[in-house]
């Protein structure tokens, strides 16, 4: 168990290392985001008591499209040098190099999510009426449901014709549930009128489902070639 | 079998002339809605057909898996080919019959959404099938079909969540329902799953013949480089 453990940290720390040095998905992915949230600030004007309303909804609209840029670099950058190939000759486990690559997608969107989250409150003069707490399930159950379908998705659409496009065409009718339990747990909180244990629940069987779908058919879909 | 197609295609025809002539002219007008009910005939039985055909989308797919038979692929692909023009069917005539009845075009209720989300579904996985170059296509797609399955019940209950202003089916409690609509409605929807099975084979000998040319080109130029050597 140690060895598909170890190569998890291993790639895991290499992808880690790698984006700390260019930085090149996180720039994207912020000043994306950044964008996005001036871009609604303008075209909606909201007062507090609409903005809570509908801030759910723009806080993960503005997170799906940015986290597209560091899902579509997953694969892409193993595929220079023939990383990939390398991994699908070599006997390591294949599911133990797709857990380290849905862990640094978590790590990356999860960035994102800290620093533009603040912005989010400025702009729209938010504060929770709801229990608050509950927004950082909310988040993280979120945040794994986009990248663990993200990350597959990527791996599925790598040998497709213009794949950064591909990506999101893929991913976006899948997540309709899970974008809908976000967006209505968060709106739920905020406003403090309904309870979001429905959406927390559904989000919980919708990460266990496609973890477990993922890990399932991930080794088909690497040798697939 | 390639000589049973052109009769069940005549059978069929006449079968849907047949249940058309019910639809519109036996059936009696519905009392409240007044004709525009009568569209419930090919609404319906187009959602019936779509729904069979995306289960044997998926069925083909897992059976494709676990075989790797090319005419199982073929089968997946006619099948959601032919599934996606049905579904469109009932999202343009469903609007068409809500408009006057409800009042708007379009609400974002249980059925609708859960139909409209199947679309969506079904619509990128012809994407994939339609950008994808490699010669595994095939396994990609059959990959993002069982993912979709999977998907329809989490949307199912995502949208349970909302209230629900489709009609309720109303078969089976009570008499209220005239003898002569029942029979127009079994007899659509009977004709319009032979039509879209049909079609769906059609399109399945297609995607064969597709096949068997581009294994006769592959091997024509292999034995074009040979003899010119």
């Amino acid at each position: 168990m140690t060895g598909s453990a170890g190569l998890t940290r291993a790639t895991l720390f290499k992808d880690l290392r790698l984006e700390w040095r260019s930085k090149d998905a996180t720039n994207a992915m912020l000043f994306f985001a950044l964008l996005v949230v001036v871009i609604f600030s303008f075209s909606f004007d909201p007062t507090a008591e609409e903005s809570r309303r509908i801030a759910g909804g723009l806080i993960w609209v503005a997170f799906l499209f940015a986290s597209v840029v560091a899902l579509n670099q997953t694969w892409a950058r193993e595929l220079r040098n023939q990383v990939l190939d390398a991994y699908r000759v070599s006997p390591a486990p294949a599911n133990s190099l797709f857990l380290a690559k849905v862990l640094g997608n978590f790590v990356f969107v999860s960035v994102l999510e800290i620093l533009m989250t603040p912005l989010f409150v400025i702009f729209y003069n938010l504060r929770a009426l709801g229990p608050a707490y509950q927004l950082w399930i909310v988040a993280g159950l979120g945040t794994w449901a986009l990248v663990v379908n993200g990350t597959f998705f990527a791996a599925l659409s790598l040998r497709t014709r213009s794949r950064e496009i591909m990506l999101p065409l893929l991913l976006f009718p899948i997540s309709i549930p899970a974008l809908l339990a976000m967006v209505e747990a968060t709106s739920s909180i905020l406003t403090g009128e309904f309870s979001a244990k429905f959406w927390i629940v559904l989000l919980v069987t919708y990460d266990l489902v496609f973890t477990m779908a993922s890990l399932f058919f991930f080794e088909l879909v690497l040798h697939a070639e | 079998m390639k000589r049973a197609f052109p009769i069940l295609a005549i059978a069929t025809v006449i079968f849907l002339g047949y249940a058309t002539y019910q639809a519109l002219v036996v059936a009696p007008t519905e009392r409240t809605m007044g004709d525009v009910q009568r569209i419930f005939y090919y609404h319906v039985s187009s959602a019936w057909t779509a729904g069979l055909l995306f289960f044997i989308n998926f069925v083909a797919s897992i059976v494709y898996l676990a075989r790797r038979s090319q005419k199982v692929d073929a089968l997946a692909l006619a099948s959601a080919e032919v599934g996606v023009v049905f579904c469109t069917i009932v999202l343009v005539t469903g609007p068409i019959w809500a408009r006057p009845v409800w009042g708007i075009w379009w609400t974002w209720d249980m059925r609708l959404t859960l139909t409209l989300v199947l679309w969506l579904i079904y619509v990128s996985y012809l994407l994939l099938r339609r950008f994808s170059s490699s010669g595994q296509t095939p396994v990609m797609a059959a990959v993002l079909a069982i993912f979709g399955t999977l998907d329809m019940p989490l949307v199912y209950f995502s949208i349970w969540f909302f209230r629900t202003q489709h009609p309720q089916p109303v078969m089976g409690n009570g008499g209220s329902i005239d003898p002569r609509m029942l029979h127009a409605f079994f007899v659509n929807l009977i004709a319009f799953t032979c039509f879209g099975l049909l079609v769906c084979w059609a399109r399945y000998r297609l995607e064969v013949l597709r096949q068997e040319v581009e294994e006769m080109q592959a091997l024509e130029s292999l034995l074009e480089v040979r003899s010119s050597r």
